[in-house]
């Protein structure tokens, strides 16, 4: 393992690109489950499929073309949060209504881009499963940026996040501009999602964003605890995933949500153990 | 200049879509005062604390809060505000006491800044004048009903502001608890010179803590202090509270 690391550009890749979106994945991911939008990241997930779908598709006509299937797959997921989001507002009664007409319209402009590009390829299913050999050197660079942009303004507007997350109408009383930080929040989502689909894939991509904090919640205390724990498990599910995944030649996607399926069960059994002791102890 | 008038309402009135829900109001709060609420369900009291705390926009009347108009009020943080549904919040939130009580601070403290040592005693006092210091560290969703509660007025404390509203506060606070939490106001209010605006229910006990009480249904039907609204006949409180005033006496 460790030759063969040291041997292929493209494992470094893939191992330091899961490093990056085990990080902002969970990150973003406790965010969006607190605030109840888990499915707003599998909505952006098949938004970002019908880009790729699209990048594909150019490259099928044009040949050779200059943007990679993954910018195209990251412009139309910033697009499609703005989107989202004029549509919730449109619909405030019925915000949810947003996600499926996002999902299905993904899925539909999906299905017309790749029968343009004359259907399913290889490259298509890396992108729909995660990929440990398709991640190229610039890929990496691209989704170190996108890391680096997303971690520090996370950490400059934690506290307003935070509070957003908590009390929307207490934060606009207090005069935070809750629409420009609901914006920026939901931007970084859709670059996160775009980001992450490399290695784990669209289908996948948003249980990497949920799992790990579904675990941490149970488990945590506060906030920010809350955050550091699902980091943890996020970057666990998808080193080992990775690794299995190369070993066992599966997709990376299925075995990096494989193991954080595992690391939910494990902490639920645990908390059972910790609450049965406690009443023990009560009881005695 | 007098910074006396912490808010004053003319001739507001504001309807949803077409149901007209306060007509006409008058209103004005003294810098110092502990002003009462009350008025059935229905009656407009949210409804009013919305467009002064400018939740809602209004188009008929003027609103000033501390001698200017809302429309260009900018100082939200002498404002602190705790909602009728403060409790009801996400119960599975992973927050703490500490963290929370932090939220009454973030605006005061401004974008791109951190909390330091300073804001973080403040923290640790605001949690310590409700009582809460020894559940500093554990998540809000684990308390009950009544010390969520405190930790919701902890988080309006928190920013020291000049005047405070509370709707309806003390939903499902127990008795004991209720007059303890009465006590902890009106030393504010007094100690600190917070000047307070409570929507409630409890008339009875209300009355013994607040130096004015408005009633409230639609249009102002009285405002005075609570000796006057403890006298007033039967057939005055009908007059205001149309059918409603057995309830309200009731619970007296
Ligand atoms: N968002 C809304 N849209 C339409 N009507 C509303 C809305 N909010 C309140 N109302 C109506 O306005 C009236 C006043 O409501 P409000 O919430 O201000 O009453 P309240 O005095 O606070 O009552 P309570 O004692 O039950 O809290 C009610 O008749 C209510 O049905
Ligand atoms: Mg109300």
């Amino acid at each position: 393992m460790i030759s063969s690391f040291l041997q292929y550009e493209f494992l470094q890749n893939a191992f330091f690109t899961a490093l990056l979106i085990g990080f902002i994945a969970p990150l973003l991911g406790t965010f969006v489950v607190v605030r109840r939008l888990s499915l707003i990241a599998d909505a952006l997930s098949h938004v970002t499929l019908s880009g790729i779908a699209f990048g594909l598709m150019l490259d099928k006509k044009l040949g050779g073309f200059a943007l990679t299937p993954f910018y195209t797959g990251m412009g139309f997921s910033v697009l499609g949060s703005i989107f989202i989001e004029q549509l919730r507002r449109v619909y405030k009664a019925y915000q949810e209504l947003a996600i499926p007409i996002i999902l299905s319209g993904g899925v539909g402009l999906s299905v017309i881009f790749i029968s343009l590009a004359d259907g399913f390829n290889t490259d298509l299913f890396n992108y729909l499963f995660g990929s440990v050999t398709a991640v190229s050197r610039q890929d990496l660079w691209t989704i170190l940026v996108v890391a680096l942009v997303v971690t520090s303004l996370v950490f400059l507007f934690y506290k307003e996040l935070f509070m957003l997350s908590f009390d929307e109408e207490h934060a606009v009383v207090s005069g935070i501009h809750a629409k420009r930080i609901h914006f920026l929040f939901i931007i970084l989502t859709a670059l996160v999602i775009a980001a992450s689909i490399r290695i784990v894939g669209v289908l996948l991509v948003s249980a990497l964003m949920t799992l790990p904090v579904a675990a941490s919640i149970r488990l945590a205390r506060g906030f920010k605890q809350t955050i550091a724990f699902s980091i943890l498990f996020g970057e666990a599910s998808v080193l080992i995933g990775l690794v299995a995944g190369y070993f066992f030649e599966i997709p990376p996607g299925g075995t990096i949500v494989v193991t954080a399926i595992l690391i939910l069960i494990i902490t639920l059994g645990f908390k059972k153990l910790q609450q049965r002791s406690h009443f023990k102890k009560v009881m005695s | 200049m007098s910074t006396n008038s912490i808010l004053e309402i003319d001739k507001l009135s504001y309807a949803y879509e077409d149901k007209q829900v306060l007509e006409d109001i008058d209103f004005s709060i003294q810098s110092g005062s502990f002003v009462g609420l009350v008025g059935p369900n229905g009656s407009g009291k949210t409804t009013l604390i919305k467009l002064i705390l400018g939740l809602l926009p209004h188009k008929r009347g003027t609103i000033r809060l501390f001698d200017t108009p809302i429309e260009k009020f900018k100082d939200w943080n002498r404002i602190g505000f705790v909602s009728q549904k403060a409790n009801s919040f996400n119960t599975g939130f992973p927050a703490t006491v500490y963290e929370v009580v932090s939220m009454g601070l973030t605006a005061k403290v401004g974008y791109f800044r951190f909390f330091t040592k300073q804001h973080m005693q403040k923290i640790k006092h605001a949690v310590d004048i409700v009582g809460m210091t020894e559940y500093l560290h554990k998540n809000v969703g684990d308390l009950s009903g009544g010390q969520q509660q405190r930790v919701f007025i902890a988080r309006a404390l928190v920013s020291e502001p000049d005047f405070l509203i509370l709707d309806e506060p003390t939903v499902g606070v127990d008795a004991e608890n209720v007059q303890r939490f009465y006590e902890m106001l009106a030393d504010l209010n007094k100690n600190k010179g917070i000047t307070l605006l409570l929507v409630t229910h409890d008339t009875g006990t209300m009355t013994s803590y607040a130096t004015n009480i408005a009633c409230l249904n639609k249009r102002i039907h009285f405002h005075g202090d609570p000796h006057s609204f403890e006298h007033m006949s039967d057939q005055d409180l009908s007059e205001m509270y149309g059918h409603n005033v057995h309830l309200v006496k009731h619970e007296h």
